[in-house]
């Protein structure tokens, strides 16, 4: 179940995910927006901190980690591809002469480090939405979707579902293959002989489920009866993740206004620190991180 | 009304030329427990598809008769809305899991039919604490074990408090535990909510005593349908492969009627002065059955009580496995070409990072030719026992040592097939081994549960070197009678050619047949570790159906051996009562 067990939701003991689902989510979009808003690889950097020192809180660190090795092989290229297109900024460090249709081949620091600074943001969207997938429950996420839209809500849970159940088919069927003699054919031919046995129990699956579902009655349709549910508290790490959010938010927005953070990749690599600046990278981690401190009430 | 009505239904699927139930014409009334019986591909899944609606609306196919349910004809209301009558738990629990966690599972029903949140909320509640499973509703169903996926289907199909409950093989990958619980719980839910019971079960010494009727279908359909002791008598004159061991035992000590269950077995026994001394359970290793040998009898009985008994050394053992042993360890066998046994597993740790430990410390020393059962509950770490023993995954701590290789069947036969026929998965030589020369030409996937095993079981023997060790992973789950035995003289075959066994197994009937040693898992630590009678007989729950008849005594498993001990006590009798 390693790889199913990676991408799937799992309640642990932490305040991030006792929060209810919508709290949660609204955290994790304010984070997506401050990581959108801010330019300076400082606010960046503060902000990746933050999420970090969240996953650590919330007991994912493990994954995070892995998701960083996965920012590193994406990060590289992107590095690469605006380092080698992009010619704007003064300051070359490498000539490599005549490009034929990327034109002249002169290397600059900005384009580096702007190209760096593309590949943090990408790379704490990447950290930011595995946290997400991670520590916010997608029934109760999508309970919410369904008073809107039955159908769409329960496909979407159920495809949520099937990550992990088709995941752990394949790798049941991967190791079994492994317990053939020498473990097993080896070859183009024999991977996509085992890729078609995936893709055959996967409409096998498929079908279980259909008919489950049939079964479950999906085809009503789900008109909802009389009543409503009695409205659930706001618990203290609801309040928590709900001010840490908006601090969050207010915060980028404030910098951005004020320039708190400035940064010019072009012509020139500019990045003046003020006593705004530092305040600004100090606290931004300690508004994402802070909600985590609290672990009363975090058992599931 | 009847609960469920049957009136001539002729139904086949689609692309099969024969008909998958013929004729079929029955009547469940309300309240009713019926069990239903047969060999595999004998249409009990099919009956239970057509009683929920999936036959035809799902899968489509030649229909013809009519099928009702509570009042509902099946071919104008489709499964949605027999649904809200019908729960239906299938065999394999992890399909009908479709939610991410449990609390959604068990609404999804209600939702769908456009129950508030209100009624939601208690239906779900009440439906948890009654199966037990309150404290599962907030994990995810991606985490739950065999048994409380189980638990979790079931309970999702009955949360809506539906009038009739079908079932097909739910115990079949469940422990001894789990199985008796789940039996005892719908016997539970027949009597105190009367709800009507349609269940499908190849184990039937587990719920044939809680059955008011059994049904019983061969080439589609209906050859018997009566009380329990009724189809007791059948099975004995008709089809032997059905009977219950407790019914066998019977037959083979000229004992009439067979028995319905333990209770009553032991009841008869009584009144005949022959239930035997509980003071014999697990005494005497070696005095009683293991002396015998039982000649004729499906490939004869091993002889389970001189399994490490001998020097209190699990693995040491005498007889024949011992002279191809100490041929092995003379270079002279077939098998491995080194001096120390086929497997060593010494202080076996397997750690989950951040996780518990599912192996800790086991040791184990796999003698040539020896069969070991491996029993516990689902969860105990057998299947991660057998990949360590494979190579599929490395210790945390401690050794494996392999005397050559170890072939490892999976769970899932279907999972080894990647071909459309037979005669590819393998040389034509293991085909012929394997005695599926026949099949060559079929596809791997429509071969019967047996079949499958056999193929699966012989592609991972087949290539270059022939392993030492063969290790099973719930072989026999769903399997039949029939292919049970099968399966076991296969394995009887490889052992008299010195080829060692480790079966994980719930099934504590084929662990007697085929094994000599049994270890028994528990939390993750071989608990017991000794000759298969000495764990199975005697106990509740890892005990077979004549070891409980007998109350263990003289260590017999199988009805063979509890007939000798049954018979020699009334010839014991029969020469008291001629003194006196």
């Amino acid at each position: 179940m390693a790889i199913g067990a990676t991408l799937l939701y799992r309640r642990l003991a932490s305040p991030l995910h006792a929060t209810r689902a919508s709290v949660a989510a609204g955290w994790v979009c304010a984070l997506i927006a401050a990581t959108l808003l801010s330019e300076s690889p400082l606010a960046l950097g503060a902000l990746a901190l933050g999420v970090l020192g969240a996953g650590a809180g919330a007991g994912l660190w493990r994954e995070l980690r892995r998701t960083l090795r996965t920012v590193l092989i994406v990060a590289i290229p992107i590095v690469l591809v605006n380092v080698l297109v992009y010619h704007e900024g003064l300051t070359v460090f490498a000539r490599l002469g005549d490009l034929g249709p990327f034109g002249q081949g002169d290397l600059t620091l900005e384009a580096l480090v702007y190209g760096a600074v593309i590949a943090l943001k990408v790379g704490l969207l990447m950290l930011i939405t595995t946290l997400a997938s991670l520590a916010i429950d997608p029934d109760e996420m999508l309970a919410a979707l369904r008073r809107r839209s039955f159908r769409s809500a329960l496909t979407a849970s159920l495809a949520t579902r099937m990550i992990g159940v088709l995941a752990a088919d394949s790798q049941r069927l991967a190791a079994a293959q492994r317990t053939r003699p020498g473990g097993g054919a080896t070859g183009a031919r024999a991977h996509v002989r085992l890729l078609s046995a995936i893709v055959g129990s996967s409409l096998d699956r498929s079908m279980d489920v259909a008919a489950t579902l049939e079964l479950r009655g999906f085809a009503g349709g789900g008109r909802r009866g009389g009543g409503r549910a009695p409205r659930r508290p706001f618990s203290r790490h609801d309040r928590a993740f709900a001010l840490s959010a908006a601090s969050v938010l207010a915060l980028a927005l404030l910098g951005r206004l004020a320039a708190a953070a400035p940064f010019d990749a072009y012509p020139l690599l500019e990045m003046p620190v003020s006593g705004a600046t530092l305040a600004l990278c100090l606290v931004l981690p300690a508004a994402v991180a802070l909600p985590l401190l609290d672990r009363r009430g975090v058992e599931p | 009304m009847a609960a469920i009505e049957f009136e001539r239904v002729t139904y086949r699927y689609p692309e099969r030329s024969q008909p998958a139930l013929c004729e079929v014409t029955l009547r469940v009334e309300q309240g009713e427990l019926c069990l239903l019986a047969g060999r595999s591909g004998q249409g009990k899944s099919t009956l239970i598809r057509a009683a929920c609606g999936l036959v035809p609306h799902f899968h489509g196919g030649a229909f013809a008769g009519s099928v009702s349910v509570v009042g509902l004809d099946t071919r104008e209301h489709p499964p949605a809305r027999l649904g809200a009558r019908v729960g239906v738990l299938q065999g394999d629990c992890e399909t009908q899991l479709v939610m991410s966690s449990v609390r959604a599972e068990l609404a999804l029903a209600l939702e769908c039919r456009g129950a508030g949140p209100t009624a939601v909320a208690r239906a779900v509640e009440e439906v948890a604490l009654a199966l037990g499973i309150d404290q599962l509703l907030e994990r995810s169903t991606h985490e739950l074990s065999g048994g409380e996926q189980q638990r979790v289907a079931l309970a999702a199909a009955l949360v809506g408090r539906p009038r009739v409950v079908l079932l097909d093989e739910p115990t079949s990958q469940l422990d001894p535990v789990a199985g008796d619980e789940l039996i005892g719980l719908l016997r539970r839910l027949n009597q105190e909510w009367d709800t009507t019971i349609l269940l499908s079960e190849h184990r039937l010494e587990r719920c044939l005593s809680a059955a008011d009727r059994v049904i019983a279908l061969d080439g589609g359909a209906i050859v018997h349908d009566g009380s329990p002791g009724s189809f007791l008598r059948f099975a004995a004159e008709r089809e032997p492969t059905l009977q219950t061991p407790g019914a066998k035992l019977f037959a083979l000590a000229g004992l009439a009627p067979p028995p319905v269950g333990v209770k009553q077995a032991r009841a008869r026994l009584r009144r005949e002065g022959l239930l035997l001394d509980a003071s014999d359970i697990g005494e005497k290793p070696g005095a009683a059955v293991g002396d015998r040998r039982w000649e004729g009898v499906e490939g004869g009985v091993p002889d389970r009580r001189s399994a490490g008994a001998e020097d209190g050394v699990p693995g040491r053992r005498s007889g024949a496995s011992a002279t191809s042993a100490r041929r092995l360890r003379r270079g002279g066998g077939s098998f491995g070409g080194g001096v120390g046994p086929p497997l060593a597993l010494r202080g076996l740790w397997s750690e989950i990072p951040r996780g518990p430990a599912i192996l800790r410390g086991v040791d184990l020393v796999v003698e040539p030719g020896e069969t070991i059962a491996l029993m516990g509950r689902n969860g105990a770490g057998k299947s991660t026992l057998l990949r360590h023993a494979a190579g599929l995954q490395a210790p945390t701590r401690g050794s494996v040592t392999r005397g050559g290789r170890v072939a490892l069947l999976l769970q899932n036969p279907g999972d080894y097939f990647l071909h459309e026929r037979v005669r590819d998965e393998l040389s034509p030589g293991a085909l012929e081994r394997a005695g599926l020369a026949e099949l060559a030409e079929r596809n791997p996937r429509d071969l019967s549960g047996g079949e499958r095993q056999r193929l699966a079981l012989a592609i991972v023997c087949d290539g270059g070197e022939e392993p030492v060790v063969v290790a099973l992973d719930e072989p026999t789950r769903g399997m039949d009678r029939e292919a049970k035995a099968q399966l076991a003289q296969e394995l009887r075959a490889r052992a008299e050619q010195g080829q060692a066994a480790i079966v994980a197994t719930h099934d504590p009937e084929f662990a007697a047949t085929c094994a000599r040693r049994a270890i028994l898992l528990a939390d993750g630590r071989a608990i017991a570790d000794g000759p298969t009678a000495d764990l199975l007989a005697g106990g509740w729950y890892f005990a077979t159906e004549t070891a409980r008849i007998l109350g263990g005594a003289g260590g017999a498993l199988l009805p063979q051996e509890g007939a000798e001990l049954l018979c020699a006590e009334a010839r014991a009798h029969a020469r008291q009562e001629a003194h006196a």
